[in-house]
C-alpha cells in the first residue's frame, strides 16, 4: 500500500513538471529571448547562457528600430495604447449593455427570449472573416473604417455574447426569494438590481468582465481588416517586427512580454475575487 | 390594522392550474392559516398577495383597496419566506434594517429598531455576523424580525418553521402566537404541520389541489373535517378509517363494525345503503371489558408510549388494523385479546367516492 502510494506520487509529480514545462517553457523561453540580440538567439546550438541586454526594450519604447541594414520607425507604444483602449472601453461598453440584458434574460422569460440570447451567442460561431469583408464595406461607406468607434462596436461581437452568457448563469443562480425579499421591504425593481443582484453576482461579472477583456486584447483579425496601423493594437503591431532584412526575434520578444503582462496582471490580481466565489449561505436549497 | 379580501383568484403555470378560484376574507389582526400539502398552492396564493406573483384573473384587496396596480413594495407588508431568504452579503443588522432603509428612516431610528425586534427574537448578540455564519435558527429568527421590524399592518409568512429542527419548531410554536399578537397585525401563515396550524390559527383555510376545501376555525376543522383528506392530514396518530355501509333498523341508523352494531345519530341518515368510509380518531376509543355494550373484540399487536399518550396498534377481527390512544397516566391492556369501545358521537362518516363528509350540518 505505501509503496503504491509513494509510486504514484512520483508519477503525478512527473506528470505535473511535464505539464507545467510543456505550457510554461515556451514563455520562460520568450522572456529570455527578450533580453537578447537577433546573434545570440539564432547561435545553433542555442544557449541559456548569454550577456542580457535591455536594447530590445528600448527600442520598442523609444520607437528606432535599428537593424542591421537600416533604422525603422515603428510605433509599438502606439500600438499598445491601442489595445489598452480597444480592450477596456470595448469591455466597458459591453458590461453596461451586457449585464442588465443578462439580468433580463435570467429574471424575464418572454416570450422567443430564449431566441433572442442565442441568436447573440450565434455571433461567436460564424468564422470571422465571413463577418469582417461585407463589414468592412459597410464601414467605408459609413465612415466607420479606421475609426475607433468602429472598432469598438465590432468588438461587442466578441464581449458581449461572451458577458451575456456567463452573467446570465450568475443571476440565474440567485434566488429569486432573495430579490423578492428585498423588494417586499419596500424597494424599488432598480434599487433591487443594484443593491441584491449585482453585488451577488459580482463575482461572475468580474469573471465575465476579465475573460471579455482577455479575449478583446488577443484579437488580431478585426483590426487587422478594419484599421489602419495608428489605430492598430499589439498584435498587428507586431507584425511591423517581420522587416525586409529579417525577421527581429528580440524586439518581437520583448513585444510579446510587453503585451501579456497586462492581461497576466490583470489576471493575477482578479484571481482571488474570482475564487472568492457566490457564499449563497443564507439559503437553503 | 388591515382586512384582506381575495376574490376569485385563479392563477396557472402552462398546463398547470395552481389556483382555482380561490376566494377568501381576513379580518383585522386575524391571523389565517393557509393549510394544504405541498403543491396545494398555498405559497403561489400568498406570493399572488405580496404582488410577486400576477394572478390570471380575480383580485385581491387590502383594506378595501385593490392591489391590481400596486407594485410588491408599495403594499405595506411584511414577508418571511420558507427558505429565509436572507440578503447573504450583508450583516443581519443590514438584513433587519432594510425595511427600514427602504423607508429612509434615520440611522438612530434605524438602530433603535433593528435593537429592539432582535432582542424581541434573542438574536441581539448575531446581529453583526453575515447569514452564513448564523445558525439556522437564528437566520429563521433573522427573516422573521425583518419582516416584523417595519411593524408592517399585514404579515404573510410562508411556512417560516420549515427549514429549523424539531424543538426549535416547538419552541417558537410557543412563541409565534404572543409575537403576532403583540404585533396587532394581520397575519396569513403558510403551513403543512397541523400543529402550527391549530396552535397558531384563528381560522384555518385548508387547500388542496388549488382549491379552498374547508375554512374554519382549528376545532371546526379537527371535530368536522370537511372530507376524508382533511380528516387524515389532522391528527397524529392518524385518523382511522374502515370501508362500511351504513344500515338502517327499526332503531335508526347503524354501521356493523366486527359484527357489532354502532348506532350512529339520524342525522347521518344519508349513509344508509351506501358505500361509506367511517373515520374515528384514535382518541375516541376505549379499552373496555367484554360484558360493556357495544365492545368490540380486538387482538393487541403493539403499544407504543409517546410521552403523554400511548399508542396501541390492535386488530379486529376481521384483520382490520385500529389505532387507540389514551393517556400514558391510564392503564390497560399491553397485549393479548381485548375489547374496545367507540364513542359514536365522535365518529366521522364519508361518503367512500367522494370522500365529503356525511352530516345533517353538511356546509364547508
Amino acid at each position: 500500500m505505501e509503496h503504491t502510494g509513494t509510486l504514484e506520487r512520483i508519477l503525478r509529480a512527473v506528470a505535473l513538471t511535464l505539464v507545467v514545462v510543456f505550457f510554461m517553457f515556451p514563455i520562460l523561453w520568450i522572456f529570455l529571448m527578450s533580453f537578447q540580440t537577433n546573434e545570440t538567439i539564432l547561435r545553433v546550438p542555442p544557449s541559456m547562457v548569454f550577456e542580457p541586454t535591455l536594447a530590445n526594450y528600448k527600442a520598442l519604447i523609444t520607437g528606432k528600430l535599428e537593424t542591421n541594414a537600416a533604422s525603422i520607425e515603428i510605433n509599438f507604444l502606439r500600438n499598445l495604447w491601442n489595445s489598452v483602449f480597444l480592450s477596456v472601453t470595448s469591455v466597458s461598453l459591453a458590461l453596461l449593455l451586457g449585464v442588465p440584458a443578462a439580468y433580463a434574460f435570467a429574471r424575464h422569460k418572454f416570450k422567443g427570449s430564449e431566441d433572442i440570447a442565442f441568436t447573440l451567442l450565434s455571433f461567436k460561431f460564424a468564422p470571422p472573416l465571413l463577418v469582417l469583408l461585407p463589414l468592412s464595406l459597410y464601414f467605408q461607406k459609413m465612415g466607420l473604417a479606421d475609426t475607433y468607434i468602429g472598432l469598438i462596436w465590432v468588438y461587442q461581437l466578441i464581449c458581449l455574447p461572451l458577458i451575456l452568457w456567463i452573467v446570465r448563469g450568475y443571476f440565474e443562480d440567485i434566488s429569486p426569494d432573495i430579490e423578492y425579499a428585498y423588494r417586499i421591504a419596500g424597494h424599488s425593481w432598480f434599487a433591487t438590481f443594484r443593491k441584491i443582484a449585482l453585488p451577488l453576482a459580482g463575482p461572475g461579472i468580474a469573471a465575465a468582465g476579465l475573460l471579455a477583456f482577455i479575449f478583446a486584447w488577443n484579437n488580431f483579425i478585426f483590426a487587422l481588416v478594419l484599421a489602419s496601423a495608428d489605430k492598430q493594437p499589439v498584435t498587428v503591431g507586431a507584425l511591423a517586427f517581420v522587416t525586409a532584412s529579417g525577421i527581429q526575434y528580440g524586439q518581437i520578444a520583448a513585444a510579446v512580454v510587453m503585451s501579456i503582462t497586462p492581461t497576466l496582471a490583470l489576471a493575477l490580481y482578479a484571481q482571488r475575487y474570482l475564487v472568492e466565489g457566490l457564499s449563497l449561505g443564507a439559503v437553503k436549497g | 390594522m388591515t382586512t384582506v379580501e381575495v376574490s376569485n383568484i385563479s392563477k396557472r403555470y402552462g398546463a398547470d392550474q395552481v389556483l382555482n378560484d380561490v376566494s377568501l376574507s381576513v379580518a383585522s389582526g386575524e391571523t389565517l392559516v393557509l393549510f394544504g400539502p405541498s403543491g396545494a398552492g398555498k405559497t403561489v396564493l400568498l406570493r399572488v398577495l405580496s404582488g410577486l406573483v400576477q394572478n390570471d384573473s380575480g383580485a385581491v384587496f387590502i383594506d378595501g383597496q385593490d392591489m391590481c396596480d400596486v407594485e410588491a413594495e408599495h403594499r405595506g407588508i411584511g414577508m418571511a419566506f420558507q427558505n429565509f431568504a436572507l440578503f447573504p452579503h450583508m450583516s443581519a443588522f443590514a438584513n433587519i434594517a432594510s425595511p427600514l432603509d427602504a423607508r429612509r428612516d434615520s440611522p438612530e431610528a434605524i438602530k433603535t429598531g433593528v435593537h429592539t425586534v432582535a432582542s424581541l427574537l434573542k438574536i441581539d448578540h448575531v446581529l453583526e455576523h453575515a447569514p452564513k455564519a448564523l445558525s439556522n435558527g437564528q437566520k429563521q429568527r433573522t427573516a422573521l424580525a425583518r419582516a416584523l421590524v417595519g411593524s408592517p399592518p399585514l404579515l404573510l409568512l410562508d411556512d417560516p418553521l420549515r427549514n429549523v429542527d424539531a424543538k426549535l419548531r416547538f419552541e417558537m410554536r410557543l412563541e409565534l402566537p404572543r409575537l403576532l399578537a403583540n404585533q396587532g397585525a394581520t397575519v396569513i401563515y403558510v403551513t403543512q404541520d397541523y400543529k402550527e396550524a391549530m396552535a397558531l390559527g384563528d381560522r384555518i383555510a385548508v387547500l388542496a389541489a388549488g382549491q379552498l376545501v374547508q375554512l374554519g376555525t382549528p376545532a371546526d376543522i379537527y371535530l368536522k373535517p370537511a372530507n376524508l383528506n382533511i380528516a387524515r392530514l389532522f391528527g397524529d396518530p392518524v385518523i382511522n378509517v374502515f370501508d362500511v355501509s351504513g344500515r338502517r333498523d327499526e332503531q335508526g341508523v347503524y354501521i356493523e363494525l366486527s359484527s357489532v352494531r354502532l348506532r350512529l345519530d339520524e342525522s347521518m341518515a344519508a349513509c344508509v345503503d351506501k358505500d361509506c368510509v367511517l373515520g374515528i380518531r384514535p382518541e375516541s376509543i376505549q379499552f373496555c371489558g367484554s360484558d360493556t355494550a357495544g365492545a368490540i373484540p380486538i387482538l393487541i399487536e403493539t403499544e407504543t408510549p409517546l410521552n403523554e399518550k400511548t399508542v396501541t396498534l390492535a386488530l379486529t377481527t376481521g384483520k382490520r388494523e385500529i389505532l387507540i390512544s389514551r393517556p400514558s397516566s391510564t392503564t390497560a391492556p399491553d397485549s393479548g385479546q381485548s375489547h374496545i369501545v367507540i364513542n359514536a358521537d365522535k365518529a366521522l362518516l364519508f361518503d367512500k367516492h367522494s370522500g365529503q363528509r356525511i352530516a345533517a350540518d353538511h356546509c364547508v
